[in-house]
């Protein structure tokens, strides 16, 4: 039987504010353990919670730039569950009536195609804290209890790993790009919980899904969903039937394993929160966010290939990253060369950057330092090897392009007598190759432009070298 | 000292403060004194003497201008359920017994900025679940009318502190009818503010859209003083109002005081068909007279309709519990409050810790509270009780289309036996059949007393208002309290 995979995601982001959800402690990262807390976060009795106002704003901005619909008046709600690292004993989050909902992404295939995957609902929440356990016993820490967050809950559009990995790297991409959440994973502060069924091609009934948890990159994400796939199929091709679920994927082995099933699943006993008023999202607060949104990437794309007429494939490279979208624009705004900046970045550029594994934001050279290389290449003061040598240099020194031109005397013969002089030179000594481009051999035009180049240590300006042999050859 | 203690009101104590014919520590000392002597009431929980005294004293040092407040130097007592930075907030329970507040509730804070000497910390129902102060981890509150009667709860040992002398005034929380019940029993006043006009936090949260702080006084002059010292917007509470508070004691005392008799021209809404079923002839008959004197002193009276009050019950034992039962699952003994001494594992330290930290009304509420909240029951229970408790609000809003305020018993009975009714809930929550519509409504209640019943045991009678219009409740109380002084300002034992 052939099966279709539906895939849904669940992404927590956590957003970038200074203090938590509910209280003015610090949400900073990587403190020591219990030092940002307070009587509210650590649930002492009487104390209740106090919204944060940035952590809204910086929600709406979100379900905004994912085309939702905002909700003029949400509900907080109560989920109710035991766990030594939630202090209240339950989790101020969302539930019937959520922040925002019925909004969309689009994502784009291998293949250059796009599809719209559709974002079911998006509330804010509260973060738990975190338990470690060792030999001694077991400890709970409370500086992340209370952080804000946002859920975004995408339909079951997904048909494939990779389908869901573009949809997750979308979203981030798109956070980065709003600077509402630090998108750390590593951190913890951009998490992803999947949700798997399958069902037979052509049927419009969804299977039993099986939820896998805590998915925190990209290749575990696509390793864990391509596993369940298959242990899927598997247990259907076999004539099981698939338990409702929850699995956690085992990153050493490349596996899911069972967590809990459906019926030791919680009871969360969700209702209103009585300790907060409705949240109230008036037209002007939504028209302030709408104003503070930038250019999103796939504005950014159009808006690249349109302006600077390069093609879709590089304007989506480009606009893929919004730093590097920012450096590509500044270097393109100092040499006026869209094209062939773009072929710099993506070339020298992105090698170095896959090489050393770092982001353009840590790249040695400056958007600055680069243009002022391209404008030599484009004034035709160094050839393209020549550059790449001193982009070479550049990577190694904190000189400019012109120091490094200029002490390695690298600069490009302009002087047509001089490169006539050389020119002369060659034709004398290749008797034998004229006599057979005359014949018609004209590749050996290539080779006479080679030694000629050689003869002046490359520095000669090739068009230049082309030219004078052309004339002279008659 | 120059005059009796017991027998005073705080703007006659300021005066005497400012005149320096007592001291705030004279005061103190003499009330400590009495709670000492009437300690087998069981009305506290903490006596502060040592910090009181030194409070005292450093505001005689200060002394008292005209421009501190009145409350500068005033005795006070709290409800064992605010929070006091270092000293134990208990809520009468074993759970909580070794807990040191780490903050001050809103209202301690409140009353700190004014100057107010607190002397301790009172007895009530563990976690201000019950109607008779019986349901505490340091045994039941006595009533002082009568030894074997209970004081009425959850604001029992606040009730009984005001009543019997043992502080001038009270705070208590009232969630169905926690201070008014317990004002009724004892023979005092208290006022249900408006939900949203008094700050909940650092206040040990019970059924938190019901919760509400409320002054316990003797007379209508310390129970509108005492209501100012903590009204009022507090950002660490989002529920409370933004709308803006003014002070009820300057109000009246501008435009009432002294002018009671031309005060008139307000129209009493009566629930006739609330009144029918299981009301005391006595308190029936307290009832009829109170309506006689309003009457006598200008007020017209009407019929009036609360379709949905008989419901009342029902919703507030479904809401309350279900908001008690995810309140109180932070009592897991892992950050503070009782942790069991042996467990096997971390189901085991939540299961014995709760188990023998709790008492067995807060036992029962949490589980009523968890079945109603569950999947599958949320929808008969929880939602069609907050869909009720809409229309018991609408009831109320309706009625006051047609009249100013209205007019009911604090409670169907005067005090009843202690361990009469402990064994049988369901009796035991009819006792809040009168004050429960106010608190599903959010509406302001000011209880006040009446006449002394046949079996020599006090009787309330509670007014109860529009949303914030607490001013109405302290005008008309401060008539009655002029027209019939001899129902107000009573201490019950010498």
């Amino acid at each position: 039987m052939k099966y279709q995979v539906v895939i849904g995601l669940e992404i927590h982001a956590q957003l970038l504010t200074n203090s938590k959800m509910f209280c003015s402690c610090s949400s900073k990262f990587g403190d020591a353990p219990n030092t940002n807390i307070c009587p509210v976060c650590t649930a002492q009795p009487g104390t209740l919670p106090v919204l944060n106002s940035r952590a809204v704003e910086l929600a709406i901005k979100t379900a905004l730039a994912l085309n939702c619909k905002i909700n003029r008046e949400s509900i907080f709600a109560r989920k109710n569950y035991f766990y030594p690292d939630l202090p209240k004993g339950y989790q101020i989050s969302q539930y019937d009536r959520p922040l925002a909902e019925k909004g969309w992404v689009e994502i784009c295939s291998k293949e250059g195609e796009s599809k719209k995957i559709g974002i079911t609902r998006v509330h804010l929440e509260e973060d738990a804290g975190k338990n470690t356990h060792n030999e001694v016993g077991s400890y709970v820490d409370l500086n992340r209890a209370g952080a804000p967050l946002v859920e975004i809950v995408s339909e079951p559009d997904m048909s494939s790993p990779q389908e869901a990995v573009s949809y997750f790297k979308k979203l981030k991409l798109l956070l980065e790009c709003l600077e509402t959440c630090a998108c750390n994973m590593e951190e913890g502060n951009l998490r992803c919980d999947a949700n798997i069924s399958l069902m037979p091609v052509g049927s419009k009934t969804f299977g039993t899904k099986v939820e896998i948890k805590n998915l925190n990159s990209f290749r575990f994400l696509e390793k864990a969903i391509s596993y369940e796939v298959q242990r899927q199929t598997d247990v259907l091709n076999a004539g099981g039937t698939i338990e409702q679920e929850t699995r956690l994927f085992d990153s050493s082995n490349d596996v899911t394993k069972s967590m809990r099933k459906k019926e030791q699943a919680n009871d969360y006993k969700y209702f209103p929160e009585p300790d907060l008023m409705p949240l109230l999202a008036d037209d002007d607060l939504l028209r302030k966010i709408k104003d503070s949104i930038p250019e999103l990437p796939d504005a950014k794309k159009h808006r690249m290939m349109t302006q600077y007429l390069i093609g879709a494939y590089d304007a989506e490279v480009l606009s893929s990253n919004t730093m590097l979208a920012s450096y590509y624009e500044s270097v393109v705004l100092r040499t006026g060369e869209p094209k062939l900046s773009s072929n710099w970045i993506q070339t020298e550029v992105m090698r170095v950057l896959n090489e050393k594994k770092i982001e353009i934001s840590d790249f040695c050279i400056s958007s600055d330092s680069l243009a002022e290389l391209i404008k030599m290449v484009k004034n035709g003061l160094i050839n393209q090897n020549t550059a790449k040598e001193v982009f070479n240099d550049m990577l190694g020194s904190s000189k400019s392009a012109k120091e490094i031109v200029a002490e390695k005397g690298l600069s490009q013969i302009q002087d047509e007598s001089a490169i006539e002089k050389i020119v002369t030179e060659v034709i004398e000594v290749s008797a034998e190759q004229i006599k057979q481009y005359k014949e018609g051999k004209t590749n050996v035009m290539g080779y006479l432009v080679g030694v000629v180049m050689k003869k002046s240590k490359g520095k000669a300006n090739p068009s230049v070298v082309n030219a004078l042999l052309k004339k002279k050859l008659g | 000292m120059s005059f009796d203690i017991t027998k005073s009101s705080i703007p006659k104590i300021a005066v005497t403060l400012r005149e320096k014919k007592v001291s705030s520590k004279e005061l103190t000392e003499a009330y400590l004194k009495r709670i000492k002597t009437y300690s087998r009431l069981n009305s506290y929980i903490t006596v502060m003497e040592n910090e009181a005294l030194k409070q005292a004293e450093l505001f005689d040092k200060q002394g008292y201008k005209n421009s501190d407040s009145i409350l500068k130097g005033i005795p006070v007592s709290l409800k064992d359920i605010f929070m006091l930075k270092g000293f134990k907030t208990t809520c009468a329970s074993k759970m909580l017994s070794n807990h040191v507040s780490v903050y001050d509730a809103t209202v301690t804070e409140r009353l700190k900025n004014n100057g107010a000497v607190i002397l301790g910390k009172n007895n009530m129902d563990e976690f201000a679940m019950g109607s008779s102060n019986e349901h505490s981890f340091y045994g039941p509150v006595l009533n002082p009318w009568n030894e074997k009667m209970v004081s009425g709860g959850s604001s029992g040992g606040s009730a009984v502190a005001v009543s019997a002398g043992l502080s001038l005034i009270s705070y208590g929380t009232d969630t169905g009818g926690s201070v008014r019940l317990p004002a009724s029993y004892t023979g005092i006043c208290a006022l249900k503010p408006t939900y949203g006009r008094v700050s909940r936090y650092g206040v040990v949260a019970f059924s938190s859209s019901l919760d509400q702080p409320g002054p316990m006084a003797r007379n209508i002059e310390d129970l509108a003083i005492a209501y100012d010292a903590v009204a009022g917007r507090d950002v660490k509470d989002s529920t409370t109002s933004k709308t803006s508070f003014e002070s009820v004691y300057a109000y009246l005392e501008k435009n009432i005081f002294g002018k009671q008799d031309a005060y008139s021209g307000k129209c009493i809404g009566i629930p006739k068909d609330l009144l029918k079923e299981g009301v005391s002839p006595d308190v029936l008959k307290s009832f009829e007279e109170t309506v006689l004197e309003l009457k006598k002193a200008g007020f017209t009276f009407k019929d009036i309709k609360l379709p949905n009050a008989k419901y009342a019950l029902d919703v507030y034992y479904i809401i309350n519990p279900g908001e008690a039962s995810s309140n109180l699952a932070r009592y897991d003994g892992i950050r503070y409050g009782y942790r069991a001494s042996d467990f096997d594992d971390l189901k085991g330290l939540y299961k014995k810790s709760r188990t023998e930290g709790f008492g067995d009304e807060v036992k029962r509420r949490i589980a009523l509270g968890t079945f109603v909240l569950s999947a599958g029951y949320y929808d008969a229970y929880f939602a069609k009780a907050a869909k009720v408790r809409r229309l018991i609000r609408l009831d109320f809003e309706n009625a006051y289309k047609e009249c100013d305020l209205v007019l009911v018993p604090t409670a169907p009975t005067t005090a009843f036996k202690i361990g009469e009714k402990t064994s049988d809930p369901l009796t035991m929550y009819l006792s809040d059949i009168f004050t429960v519509p106010v608190n599903l409504a959010g509406i302001p209640s000011l209880a006040f007393p009446v006449s002394v019943s046949s079996d020599g045991l006090p009787v309330g009678m509670q007014l109860l208002g529009k949303h914030f219009d607490e001013k109405t409740l302290f005008e008309v109380a401060s008539v009655m309290q002029h027209k019939r002084p001899d129902w107000f300002n009573r201490v019950s034992v010498e």
